[in-house]
C-alpha cells in the first residue's frame, strides 16, 4: 500500500529535526514542508496541530500527530526497521527516563544557560553542568546512549551533539567542554558523524549565523534595558 | 515467580495515585511506601537520585521513576486490562492528552491556585483555553479511552477529586456549565469502584490545600 508521510517543520528546530532523523534511520520516504513559524503558520499546520499550533507534525495517510517525542513513539511502533527502542519494558522505562530527562531537564537549561542575563548567568551555568553531568552518567562509557546504535535518547538529546556547538560558538561560551564532560563530548562527535545523522542536520553556517543574529539582538536588548 | 512490587508515594500524590489506580486496575499486588517528604528515606533517595521525588515502582529490586514512564511499563509488564490501545495511532493520541495534562492543563490551573492580580487572570484565561480543547477532545466518548479508561483518563483523574477542593478552598469555580462534557466525565470515572475507593480523603485534602493557599496569599 502506497504510503503518504509527511512531515511539517522548522529548518532550525531540533525538534522537528529529531522526526526526520527517525524516519531516515528507518529507511521512511517522506515529503518534507517548511513552515515560517515566526511570521506565517500555515493553515494546514493550525489544522492539524489546534492545540499546541506547533511544529513538528507527522502527517501519515491523512492522520496528524503532534508532539516530537510522542511521534518518535509512533514512528517507532508503526516502521519497524532500526528499531530506536529495546524490547525489555524495564530497559525501555529506562530509555523513556532518559529521554524526558533530556526533553524537560537538560534542554531548557542549556537554552537558559545560552540566553540568561549577565546576573543569572552563574547560576544558570551551574544548572545546566549539573543536568550535562547527571546525562553523561547515563551513557556509561557506550558508543551511543542506544548501545552500538543510535536510539531514542540519542536522538531527544540531540540538541546537544549540534545545536550547543553552534551556540557555544556564537555567545564565546563553553559548557560542554571534553575537559569536564570526556564521555559526552565523544559522544557528541560519534552522534554527529553518522551519515543518516549527517543528513538530518540544518546547515552548519546558516545555523551559527542565526544564533550570533540571536546574540546581537540580546545584547541590544540587554544595552536598552541598562540606559 | 514470587513478585515483588513496592510503590514509594504520599497520601496526597496525584502522580503517585495514577500509578495507584494502574495497578489496582491489573490486580497487582504491590507494597505501599508512604513518604514523609520533609524526611526522604534513604531508599528513595537511592532508587530516584535524579528527582528524588515520587512516585518510584520498584519491581523485582529494579527502581523505575517519573509516573508516565511507570504507567508504560505497567502497561508492558502486566497485560491484563489495558491503559494504552493497541494502534499506535490510538497510543498516540493517549500520549499527547497526558502530556497535555501534565505540562499544560495542570500547571495553568496551579497557577489559577497559587497567583495573585494580573497573573492569576492570565493563568485563568490559559485554564479556560486548556480545559475547552480538553472538553472537546470528549466529544461523542464516555472516556478518553472510549468505553473504557485507559492512560489518559488516570493522568486527568485528579480533577475528578482535586478540582472540587481548589474551587472549595480558593472560592472560584473552574469547571463550570461551559465544560459539560468534562463534568460528566468526572461523575463517570468517579463512579468507578477502583477510582473512587482510592480518592484521598476530602477533608484531609481540603486542610492540606487551605494551608497551601494561605501561604501563597498571606494574609496582608
Amino acid at each position: 500500500m502506497s504510503e503518504e508521510v509527511k512531515v511539517f517543520g522548522f529548518w532550525c528546530s531540533p525538534f522537528s529535526r529529531r522526526v526526520e532523523l527517525a524516519l531516515k534511520l528507518k529507511g521512511v520516504q517522506y515529503e518534507y514542508i517548511e513552515e515560517d513559524v515566526f511570521k506565517n503558520k500555515s493553515p494546514l499546520l493550525l489544522k492539524y496541530n489546534p492545540v499546541h499550533k506547533k511544529i513538528p507534525v507527522l502527517l501519515h495517510n491523512g492522520k496528524p500527530i503532534a508532539e516530537s517525542l510522542v511521534i518518535l513513539e509512533y514512528i517507532e511502533e508503526t516502521w519497524k526497521a532500526n528499531p530506536i527502542l529495546p524490547e525489555d519494558p524495564y530497559e525501555k522505562a529506562m530509555v523513556r527516563f532518559w529521554t524526558k530527562f533530556a526533553d524537560e531537564k537538560c534542554l531548557p537549561a542549556l537554552w537558559k544557560a545560552g540566553w540568561s542575563p549577565e546576573n543569572e548567568r552563574e547560576k544558570a551555568v551551574d544548572e545546566a553542568c549539573e543536568c550535562l553531568k547527571t546525562l553523561e552518567s547515563a551513557l556509561k562509557g557506550k558508543r551511543f546512549f542506544g548501545g552500538e546504535t543510535v536510539g531514542l535518547v540519542d536522538i531527544a538529546a540531540n540538541f546537544i551533539a549540534f545545536w550547543l556547538r553552534l551556540i557555544q560558538e556564537a555567545t564565546g561560551q563553553e559548557l560542554l567542554s571534553a575537559e569536564k564532560f570526556p564521555d559526552l563530548f565523544k559522544w557528541t562527535d560519534e552522534f554527529g558523524s553518522c551519515s543518516v545523522v549527517k543528513e538530518s542536520l540544518p546547515p552548519r553556517d546558516k545555523l551559527l549565523a542565526f544564533f550570533k543574529a540571536r546574540v546581537a539582538e540580546a545584547m541590544d536588548a540587554q544595552t536598552n534595558a541598562s540606559k | 515467580m514470587a513478585e515483588e512490587v513496592k510503590l514509594f508515594k504520599t497520601w496526597s500524590t496525584p502522580f503517585g495515585l495514577r500509578v495507584v489506580w494502574a495497578l489496582k486496575l491489573k490486580g497487582i499486588q504491590y507494597d505501599a511506601i508512604d513518604e514523609d517528604l520533609s524526611n526522604k528515606s534513604a531508599l528513595l533517595l537511592q532508587y530516584n537520585p535524579v528527582y528524588k521525588k515520587v512516585p518510584v515502582l520498584v519491581h523485582n529490586g529494579k527502581p523505575i521513576s517519573e509516573s508516565l514512564v511507570i504507567l508504560e511499563y505497567i502497561d508492558e509488564t502486566w497485560k491484563q486490562n489495558p491503559i494504552l490501545p493497541q494502534d499506535p495511532l490510538e497510543k498516540a493520541r493517549e500520549r499527547f492528552w497526558a502530556k497535555f495534562n501534565d505540562e499544560k492543563l495542570l500547571p495553568s490551573i496551579w497557577g489559577v491556585f497559587t497567583k495573585e492580580g494580573k497573573e492569576r487572570e492570565e493563568a485563568i484565561a490559559d485554564s479556560l483555553e486548556n480545559l475547552q480543547f480538553v472538553e472537546e477532545e470528549l466529544t461523542g466518548k464516555k472516556f478518553f479511552g472510549g468505553e473504557k479508561i485507559g492512560l489518559a483518563d488516570l493522568v486527568f483523574g485528579w480533577l475528578a477529586y482535586l478540582i472540587c477542593v481548589f474551587e472549595e478552598v480558593t472560592g472560584l469555580k473552574i469547571i463550570d456549565e461551559r465544560f459539560p462534557l468534562l463534568l460528566a466525565w468526572i461523575q463517570e470515572f468517579s463512579e468507578l469502584p477502583i477510582i473512587k475507593d482510592n480518592f484521598p480523603p476530602h477533608d484531609k485534602l481540603i486542610i492540606r490545600y487551605q494551608a497551601f493557599y494561605e501561604k501563597y496569599h498571606p494574609a496582608k
